[in-house]
């Protein structure tokens, strides 16, 4: 009995997640552009109109190119940071973790507004290399964590094996750290990519006035009224971050990337 | 290897970058932003370097109060019905078998990721009257006639719990899975229904975590800026909205930063007392 | 009847079986341990008596009653788990009175049980102290307190002296059987420690593969073991290939051993034979012979290992009746029948 109960409760909370999105896939198929659900006929041609169209096209190549670049730079700082904290006893340095922890978790509307100011005053308001770097201090928070996990995963001992067999440090990092690291990078990455794919304020307000990310796109198409285009990007997006995730999942311990070090048992 | 002190400062190399990089864009930002708090706004422009008070004596008044008000109670709200909904999920969860946990992991953090935009949208979407949840109602002829759920609070607090639900049982995912599971066995062989052993002994174990997570899930609900917005009235604006607006629509930086450098006193007198409510749930 | 019973208990994990057509009687009062290698289905076993899991087929009945069933809360059981599992958010008197809250005992016994208990497990005035703060050992009675608390029909350990250190352990084994004999409780435990079960038992349970081999008391277990996996599991034991020729008479390694008999109509047996039962002689008539390959003082016994025909055979002595032989001389291994058990299989 506890079990159907169990079940049950499971299921709406999976309707809860689903609906929402089970709503908006339905009208994306809509063959009118009016927003009608249940979908009257079916078309895929909303899905067509994000690579066909100039705008929605531009919007998309512009997000891919920031959320790629944006989740390199975060690796980029996130990486040597990590190895450091972990290589040596250096209490001080501990405020880099926390500031790298900070921008995620404070209010992003913060951050975003940090980075307008900076950029204003700095003189390269509006440029787009700009949210480039704005998106990588946001999320740098992300490889942080995955890679400070899995330094913490690596034994020590085999560090210390590789030393007496005569390699230096550098040569350790390179034979042996970075091999062990590398799923960590990969899905540090992973995160940063998805996330700044979807990021909306800290974008807007870099250089929301002088170009168009899909987010941005949608909620300025958003304000004009309904396109059906809007649906089929969200459907786009959440099966990209679905099939991103499943990878990491597939080649990752993903319960582990998340903090649940003791698996013992199941 | 063990972790040693650095040598030489050649030894600190590897954090050139790293801290460079934090400070300049992110330490130097959140001081321009505190200093221009203080500016004086100029109409039509940005603002002009001064010291004064203005901005934040703005807040002193009943609007803000207001919205202030509102903006806690509404987190407050979040963050309680998404503890409430995820803690007995999350420990199911834990329990499961592992394939099935990385399934719903997958598709929570998928729902994580989402932008506000696009939930926004899918949520006005479901309370629209044309396309809406009510339209699948009146097709099991439950309703009479479709209507809109939204601009209302109810559907402000749906989709700001939507959005932090995710984010909820991540919190709590590390700390259930850690939870000795021969404790609740341990409870059911002493005569506890499941019912009661999960109150009687999950709960209060981990008060700390609950307590912890129950302030994270505030902060990260204090920082929606979109959706009541999108799905509310005015009246249902946050600080954060507030901030957005203020930015960007009536250009006037210097209360935007104001109200932004009060939102971070506000969150990290809050993160403190998470940390400290860790450190008590170390120590038991 | 009174007591546990279990009837063709079968546990299947998918397609793998843990517990297979397990029939045991236990009788009220008894102490029973379950002994085996890990893996061999004792703790699962242990699991379904407490309901924390299913059997896939069989029954479980208490006093009587099937209880196949019954929800674990309403088994009315005290169980001990390996991790201890006290409440980290409760007190040791509040973990201890936990079983009678939970059945809304008045305050008021709810107050005296916990006072007889900790005077029971001689940790008196140390109610209001948090089970962090407690010892192993004194954890370890905290958590045997807390199942006693309510007179359980049933008393379960699953590996409850394992966390403790060699010499606590087996001071908790003395003290553990003396409560069990005071309170006439019956009790199962599962172990992998045979000095433990040997210790504590009135019945030993030997698993393996799923299966009991072999229910019996301790020294019937070592004495006469039913098959070789008994024999080799419980202490050190020889185990030699044994033949019969048609007219009965039975060879060892080409030795013959006069009046030794295998098992009706059986051509060949494994014989079992204790390290402490083999004399060594001088090479010659009646005696399988042998090389000293090793010699092993342990101070308090001396293993002698032999090398007969490819075999090994260990002979244990004490100091006093330490066998003058060195390594690489040639010996007699002397076999009587009477210091030979031959196994069913």
């Amino acid at each position: 009995m506890s079990s159907i109960f169990r079940q049950f409760y499971f299921f709406l909370i999976a309707l809860f997640l689903a609906l929402p999105l089970i709503v908006v896939a339905g009208v994306s198929i809509n063959q009118k552009q009016t927003l009608a659900f249940p979908p009257e006929g079916f078309s895929v041609s909303w899905y067509g109109e994000i690579f066909l169209n100039p705008e929605w096209r531009n919007a998309l190549l512009a997000s891919i190119t920031l959320a790629v670049l944006s989740a390199a730079l975060a690796v980029a700082i996130a990486l040597p940071l990590a190895w450091f904290l972990w290589r040596r006893v250096a209490p001080w340095a501990n405020i880099f973790q926390l500031l790298g922890v900070a921008p995620f978790t404070l209010p992003p509307v913060i951050t975003a507004l940090g980075m307008l100011t900076f950029w204003a005053t700095a003189g390269f308001y509006g440029q787009p290399w700009t949210a480039v770097v704005s998106h990588a201090i946001f999320f740098v928070t992300l490889p942080l964590v995955t890679l400070s996990l899995g330094f913490t995963s690596i034994d020590r001992s085999l560090v210390e094996a590789a030393a007496t067999m005569g390699a230096d440090d550098r040569k350790i990092f390179r034979t042996v750290v970075l091999p062990l690291i590398l799923p960590y990078i990969v899905s540090g990455y992973a995160f940063a990519f998805v996330l700044s794919l979807n990021e909306y304020i800290v974008a807007y307000m870099t250089v929301g006035f002088t170009m168009e990310t899909l987010p941005i796109k949608i909620f300025n198409a958003l304000r004009y009224g309904y396109t059906p285009t809007m649906a089929s990007v969200t459907i786009l997006f959440v099966l990209t971050a679905a099939i991103i995730f499943g990878l990491v999942a597939r080649f990752g311990d993903l319960p582990k990337l998340l903090g649940a070090m003791a698996s013992e048992g199941k | 290897m063990r972790r040693e002190p650095a040598q030489t400062l050649g030894d600190y190399t590897p954090l050139l970058f790293p801290a460079a990089m934090l400070t300049i864009f992110f330490v130097v930002p959140f001081g321009t932003m505190i200093a221009v708090s203080f500016f004086q706004r100029q109409q039509g422009g940005f603002y002009t370097p001064a010291f004064v008070y203005d901005n934040y004596a703005r807040f002193l008044s009943a609007f803000f109060g207001g919205v202030l008000g509102f903006s806690l109670m509404l987190a407050i709200a979040v963050a309680v019905c998404c503890v409430v909904l995820a803690l007995p999920f999350t420990y199911l969860l834990t329990r499961m078998a592992r394939s099935v946990q990385v399934l719903w992991l997958v598709a929570l953090l998928s729902v994580l990721s989402l932008s506000e935009v696009i939930i926004g949208f899918a949520w006005s979407t479901l309370f629209s009257r044309t396309a809406g949840i009510t339209n699948i109602l009146v097709a099991l002829g439950l309703m009479g006639e479709a209507q809109a759920l939204t601009p209302s609070f109810g559907a402000v607090l749906t989709g700001m719990v939507y959005q932090a639900f995710p984010y909820t049982v991540l919190v709590l995912f590390p700390a259930l899975v850690r939870l000795d599971p021969t404790l609740t066995e341990a409870a059911r062989t002493l005569g506890a229904s499941p019912l009661k052993a999960f109150f009687t002994v999950v709960v209060p174990a981990l008060r700390n975590t609950i307590v912890a997570t129950l302030i994270m899930v505030f902060i990260f609900a204090l920082g929606s800026y979109l959706l009541p917005q999108l799905l509310g009235r005015p009246q249902h604006w946050t600080l954060s909205v507030l901030i957005t607006d203020q930015a960007i629509y009536q250009s006037n930086m210097p209360f935007a930063a104001a109200m932004a450098v009060f939102l971070v006193l506000v969150t990290l007198g809050l993160v403190a007392l998470t940390v400290i409510a860790g450190r008590k749930g170390e120590a038991a | 009847m009174s007591g546990l019973a279990l009837q063709n208990v079968v546990k299947e994990f998918g397609t793998f079986r843990a517990v297979n057509d397990v029939d045991l009687t236990v009788p009220h009062g008894t102490f029973v341990c379950m002994l085996g290698p890990s893996g061999c289905g004792k703790t699962t076993l242990l699991r379904m008596i407490a309901g924390l899991d299913l059997p896939t087929s069989g029954a479980i009945r208490l006093d009587g009653e099937d209880i196949t069933r019954v929800p674990t809360h309403k088994r009315d059981l005290g169980m001990v788990f390996q991790s201890l599992a006290l409440f980290p958010h409760l007190t040791v008197g509040e973990n201890i009175a936990y079983p009678l809250r939970i059945r809304n005992a008045p305050k008021e016994d709810q107050q005296r049980r916990v006072d007889e208990l900790l005077a029971m497990i001689h940790l008196q005035g140390y109610a209001d102290r948090p089970v962090s703060k407690l010892s192993g050992g004194q954890r370890q009675r905290v958590a045997i307190a807390r199942a006693l608390s309510i007179s359980p029909k049933l008393f379960l350990l699953d590996e409850p002296l394992s966390a403790l250190d060699a010499k606590l352990r087996e001071a908790m084994q003395v003290e553990l059987r003396q409560l069990q004999q005071k309170l006439g409780i019956t009790t199962i435990v599962v172990t992998h420690d045979q000095r433990e079960a040997m210790t504590m038992a009135d019945t030993v349970v030997v698993m393996s593969g799923g299966e009991i081999r072999q229910a019996a008391p301790p020294v019937e277990i070592y004495r006469r073991p039913a098959d070789s996996f008994v024999a080799d599991f419980i202490g050190q034991t020889n185990l030699i290939e044994a033949e019969s020729d048609t007219l009965g008479h039975v060879r060892v390694l080409g030795q013959p051993v006069p009046g030794l008999s295998l098992l009706p109509g059986a051509a060949k047996a494994t014989l079992s034979i204790r390290p402490e039962d083999v004399r060594l002689t001088a090479p010659g008539a009646g005696a399988l012979s042998g090389t000293v390959t090793f010699i092993r003082d342990l101070g308090g016994t001396i293993e002698t290992f032999v090398d007969v025909a490819g075999r090994q055979i260990v002979a244990v002595s004490t100091p006093r009746a330490r066998p003058e032989v060195t390594v690489g001389q040639r010996v007699g291994v002397a076999l009587t029948p009477d210091c030979c058990v031959v196994l069913r299989k």
